[in-house]
């Protein structure tokens, strides 16, 4: 009898995951569940769907059409029975069973945060809300930090909506950037006519007749405007895996086969906390590339090959202000003002703090940083010029041994871009003459 | 310049056309789609990316549409061998 796979969640790690599944049990039964009427898409994609760059059909992802979805909301777990149990009541049996339910925006406790016009970006309905609401409405305040309230900001400017953006503290993602790119990234959302308020916390959303009136801060200053979009973190959801009794910290606990604490059931993506054997530590991402390598490597595991996932080097390259930036190892310098817990496009690596050193180039609006090891290249930072992007990305997940440049890389006036560039040429030839 | 009108201008911006094809590189790809969208001539640029596959497909007119616009550097162009020694076969 052919096995039953039941897969949760119809994003990048579910779609990994019956792929990996397909292809190593061919007579399996894969069912995909989602509680999204419109099937897989690409959610970092809704950022350029709010600024235009995007129509809406574009951002589906034909690739579920492989297989059986049904459009219904996973309600509960009965590991004993081997079942899910959905919202009208009905249960669908499952031999093997995927948690790959995401993460959702983290609803901070302000005072009028549930007013009608209060947005976050999570799905495809809240980028529809926000773009409803972008026509009517000319003012609005974005709060909170990282990736997605800049790609609130840029798709509301975008929008011509007149923006205030709230910062806690002196900057920008002081968690990730170090002082000047935070100020590269101000710098330009000021041109674009952003209107930046530092050290500025939200005391309550004031509401009219229910609706969203303005935002009163700690200080007592009252900014008017009709939407107010949160982004300050996301948290892993968490509900089926309670249901279940699964083993969870900030997410749902996985051995390095993406296995949980229950037979049979697994879990990949934003949802999974996963153990990762080299720093003995287990790990949250909610990072695309990420979330569909775990699913397959889930795929796999569930399918009965063995097959561990092994973590490689966290990677992004996202747009800030306008400014492509790739961040990629260890970078950050540790918390920030602006989000409770992980972001989204973030992972926790960027933000842990090795002994390494820094090495800084700033030349007009391009900015590389290099976080340097002993042996190694841990992390950097590439905002603007993008050619160093995938050398540094190879030369960090590689583990190349840079003894040869390391004094050189920490001069105080290097010119690390050209360093680098000169290592590159020298380390493809050796390493990867052919495919690099 | 503000940076709406600097992503504009690379917007713009049409690599020279090489003989080659495009190659893409997928821990960097989101799965947007912008690069899709923007082909002259509809190919799945897109699809390729997910398969980590070049785009061998010989309507492929290398105008550099989807390169350009890819936001995160995904898609690249290389020479294939075949066009090495002037178009002569390798
Ligand atoms: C605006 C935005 C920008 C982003 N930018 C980047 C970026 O620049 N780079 C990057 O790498 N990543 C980015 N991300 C993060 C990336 O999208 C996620 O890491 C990735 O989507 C995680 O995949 P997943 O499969 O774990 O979960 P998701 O893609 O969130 O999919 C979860 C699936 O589970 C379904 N589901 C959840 N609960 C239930 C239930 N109870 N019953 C049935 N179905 C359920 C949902 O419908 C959905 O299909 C961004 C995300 C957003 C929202």
């Amino acid at each position: 009898m052919s096995t039953k796979y039941v897969i949760v969640g119809a994003g990048a790690a579910g779609l990994g995951a019956a792929e990996a599944i397909k292809q190593a049990d061919p007579s399996g039964e894969i069912l995909i569940l989602g509680d999204e009427a419109f099937g897989a898409y690409s959610r970092p994609g809704l950022a350029y769907y709010l600024t235009g760059e995007l129509p809406e059909y574009q951002l589906k992802l034909p690739q579920l059409s492989r297989f059986s979805f049904l459009n219904a909301r996973a309600t509960a777990i009965d590991p004993h029975r081997k079942q899910v149990h959905l919202e009208d009541e009905k249960s669908i049996p499952y031999d093997k069973l995927l948690i790959a339910t995401g993460s959702s925006a983290f609803q901070p406790p302000i005072p009028g945060a549930d007013l009608e016009g209060v947005v976050k970006l999570d799905t495809l309905d809240d980028a529809r809300e926000i773009l409803k609401r972008a026509r009517r409405n000319k003012c609005a305040v974005v709060i909170g930090g990282g990736i997605t309230a800049l790609e609130l900001v840029e798709g509301l400017r975008a929008r011509h909506v007149k923006t205030h953006y709230l910062l806690r503290g002196a900057r920008y993602w002081r968690g990730v950037l170090d002082e000047s790119e935070s100020k590269i990234v101000e710098h330009r959302l000021k041109e674009d006519g952003v209107k930046l308020h530092y050290h500025t916390q939200t005391k309550q959303i004031i509401g009219k007749k229910g609706k969203v009136a303005g935002v009163e801060t700690t200080a007592g200053d009252v900014i008017n405007c009709h939407m107010v979009a949160i982004a300050v973190g996301v948290r892993p959801r968490l509900t089926l895996a309670k249901s279940a009794g699964l083993e969870i910290d900030r997410g749902i606990l996985t051995d390095e086969y993406l296995q949980t604490s229950a037979p049979d059931i697994y879990a990949a993506g934003d949802v999974a906390q996963v153990y990762d054997p080299f720093s003995d530590r287990t790990i949250l991402d909610t990072l695309w590339p990420t979330a569909r390598a775990q699913g397959t490597a889930a795929g796999k595991n569930m399918a009965g090959l063995q097959q561990p996932y092994r973590k490689t080097v966290p990677f992004n390259v996202t747009r800030l202000a306008g400014l492509t930036t790739t961040i990629v190892g260890t970078v950050g310098h540790g918390e920030d003002d602006d989000l409770i817990g992980i972001a989204r496009g973030d992972s926790e690596t960027w933000r842990q703090l090795p002994d390494i050193l820094e090495a800084q180039s700033n030349f007009d609006v391009n900015n590389l940083r290099i976080a340097v090891g002993e042996k190694h290249l841990v992390g950097a930072i590439i905002m603007g010029d993008q050619k160093l992007s995938r050398p540094l990305q190879v030369l960090i997940a590689e583990q190349a041994d840079i003894s040869s440049i390391r004094d050189a890389l920490l001069e105080p006036e290097a010119s690390i871009a050209e360093i680098i560039t000169d290592y590159w040429i020298e380390w493809r030839k050796i390493h990867a003459p052919s495919n690099l | 310049m503000n940076w709406r009108q600097v992503f504009t201008r690379d917007q713009s911006r049409h690599e020279a056309r090489v003989v080659g094809w495009v190659i893409p590189e997928n821990i960097r790809c989101v799965q947007c789609g912008i690069c899709s969208y923007n082909c002259p001539i509809e190919i799945d640029v897109r699809q390729h990316a997910w398969l980590g596959k070049p785009v061998q497909d010989s309507h492929c007119l290398t105008c550099g549409e989807c390169v350009a616009r890819c936001p995160r550097g995904v898609l690249r162009f290389e020479r294939n061998a075949l066009f090495e020694n002037g178009g002569k076969g390798a």
